[in-house]
């Protein structure tokens, strides 16, 4: 997934993502469980994808 | 106006800020950087740098902040959430951690699991409890569609029978309740070879590989029961799997190669580098887990050069990037566009609710590291119950209920850290590791920095204007 900035004078944004969202819709739990330790696969949520995301391509 | 919700950082010669209610990033000049310390934007800024900024320079900039304030991009509002259950449904359970042999062939010095059998006896899980098992994970998930199972241990493929049948009978199971399994199994590869290894690539396990990085920090950790170093033994096994894994189309299936560093190398871009040189494309290498008494334990007086050893590490990521020759490092991947949702990051990894481990006898357990540990028993797979106080208080233990974690920046990528990480070291799982918070928030500033390199360079950006 690319990530376009959009570019002023002063400030470049690198994504303008609006987390607040999707607490209205969000919050499927279809998404793969995490790790969040040292160990495993450890996946933190951060480099996760939206399972609904990723089905919608 | 509150800082609070800002994190300014610098990535190399890049100016960046992250808002942390909204996600997002900005790639700022000097100006902004300066306008954006001390108490506020507004005014006030504007007196304090005059001297240094022309006064329309000051203006414009400061216009561009007010901009992205009112189209909540910086300074945003967190939004209204339900701090105890941020999930609409009742909890779930998705996920299983099967540890099919609480045994190893290797004696790796850091192993968390004590070598095999975390502190009890060494054995193999039946194949009935494994069978029982996903037939509780297929009950008690509910509605939901997909479930994943993770083969751990010790070494799983010391118990390679009970896991071949266990995939079948799992995938059979949810295919007849119109479900779809996930399978995982970690590996330190000393057997991955002939029909196991042929079976994990026909049956699209998703496989994490083990392996340190180079030689000799790789055998002075990982060796046999007898002293051997087992780098000799897994290298050409891991190189073989990766190569037939690579060769094969697979979807969404992934395999991993990731090794563990400790105080011992601090140096690890280097075993990065060696495992990125033997042809590796996906690679994780992560941080020791262990209390200070044991010698290799990360301390921290070593933490500033591990930061700076995070630096190096994102250096050689972009470097070979553009050589064309990249590979992908686990935690610089992070996807700012199609991001997990509100309630994912703040209620974490799930464990002790959504996530449980099973011990050989079919006693459950928060998590694959929760094993053994007294007081975390939560019920078994022959009766499908599971201790409904100890799941509330896991459920319960997310970021916005963790004191330690409401001012922090990164409480949206991390969650609030690793439960059993947090109660080996305080005794409490709401009290994070700090160690492990400090080098989780330096490898998001790499991540956020990556991202914005990449995206800044794909926009023909220009080096002379955002610093």
């Amino acid at each position: 997934m690319k990530t376009l900035a959009t570019s002023r004078k002063h400030i470049t944004t690198i994504t303008s993502l609006r987390l607040q969202e999707t607490a209205r819709t969000g919050g499927c739990g279809e998404c793969q469980n995490s790790c969040q330790s040292a160990c495993k696969t450890s996946c933190t949520v951060g480099n996760q994808a939206c399972e609904r995301d990723r089905q919608e391509g | 106006m509150s800082l609070g919700e800002i994190h300014k950082f610098r990535f190399d010669d890049l100016r960046l800020v992250l808002d942390v209610n909204s996600g997002a990033v900005h790639a700022v000049d000097e100006v902004v950087w300066d306008l954006l310390s001390g108490d506020g934007a507004a005014p006030e800024a504007a007196a304090r740098w005059s001297g240094k900024y022309p006064v329309e320079e000051i203006a414009t900039a400061l216009e561009e902040i007010d901009t992205l304030r009112r189209e909540g991009l910086l300074f945003s509002e967190p939004a209204l959430m339900d701090a105890a259950l941020p999930f609409r449904e009742a909890p779930v359970l998705k996920s299983l951690c099967l540890h099919v042999a609480h045994d190893c062939n290797l004696r790796c010095r850091y192993c968390f699991a004590d070598t095999g059998p975390f502190g009890g006896l060494r054995g193999l899980m039946p194949l009935e409890v494994a069978r029982k098992a996903i037939d509780m994970l297929l009950v008690a998930s509910g509605a939901r569609r997909q479930c994943e199972v993770d083969f751990f241990g010790g070494e799983p493929l010391l118990n390679f029978a009970v896991v071949q049948e266990t995939v079948r009978y799992g995938r059979e199971r949810a295919a007849a309740m119109g479900k779809e399994l996930k399978f995982t199994l970690t590996t330190n590869a000393t057997m991955l070879e002939g029909k196991v290894a042929r079976f994990l690539l026909d049956n699209d396990i998703n496989v994490v590989l083990s392996l340190d990085g180079r030689p000799a920090i790789n055998d002075r950790m990982r060796f046999f029961a007898d002293g051997t170093g087992s780098y000799n033994r897994i290298m050409p096994r891991i190189k073989a799997f990766v190569e037939e894994f690579n060769s094969r189309n697979r979807g969404r299936t992934y395999c991993y190669v990731r090794g563990t560093f400790t105080r011992e190398n601090l140096d690890f871009a280097e075993d990065v580098r060696h495992l990125a040189d033997a042809g590796f494309t996906e690679i994780s290498m992560e941080p020791v887990v262990a209390t200070g008494d044991a010698g290799y334990a990360i301390r921290e007086e070593d933490l500033r050069v591990i930061e700076a050893e995070y630096d190096r590490l994102a250096g050689l990521y972009l470097q070979r990037r553009a050589e064309g020759n990249p590979f992908k490092f686990f935690h610089f991947n992070l996807n700012l566009e199609k991001a997990t949702c509100l309630s994912k990051r703040i209620s974490g990894c799930g464990a002790g609710h959504e996530y449980l481990a099973v011990a050989p006898d079919g006693t459950l357990y928060p998590c694959h590291q929760f094993m053994g540990r007294e007081g975390y028993a939560m019920g078994n797979v022959f009766d499908g119950e599971i201790d409904p106080g100890l799941r509330r208080k896991f459920r319960e233990a997310q970021v916005l209920n963790k004191p330690g974690c409401a001012g922090c920046w990164a409480r949206l990528y991390c969650s609030g850290g690793c439960h059993a990480n947090a109660q080996l070291f305080s005794g409490d799982i709401y009290e994070p590791y700090e160690i492990g918070c400090r080098l989780q928030k330096k490898r998001l500033e790499c991540a956020l920095g990556i991202q914005a390199r990449i995206a800044l360079e794909d926009q023909g950006w220009e080096e002379s204007k955002a610093i």
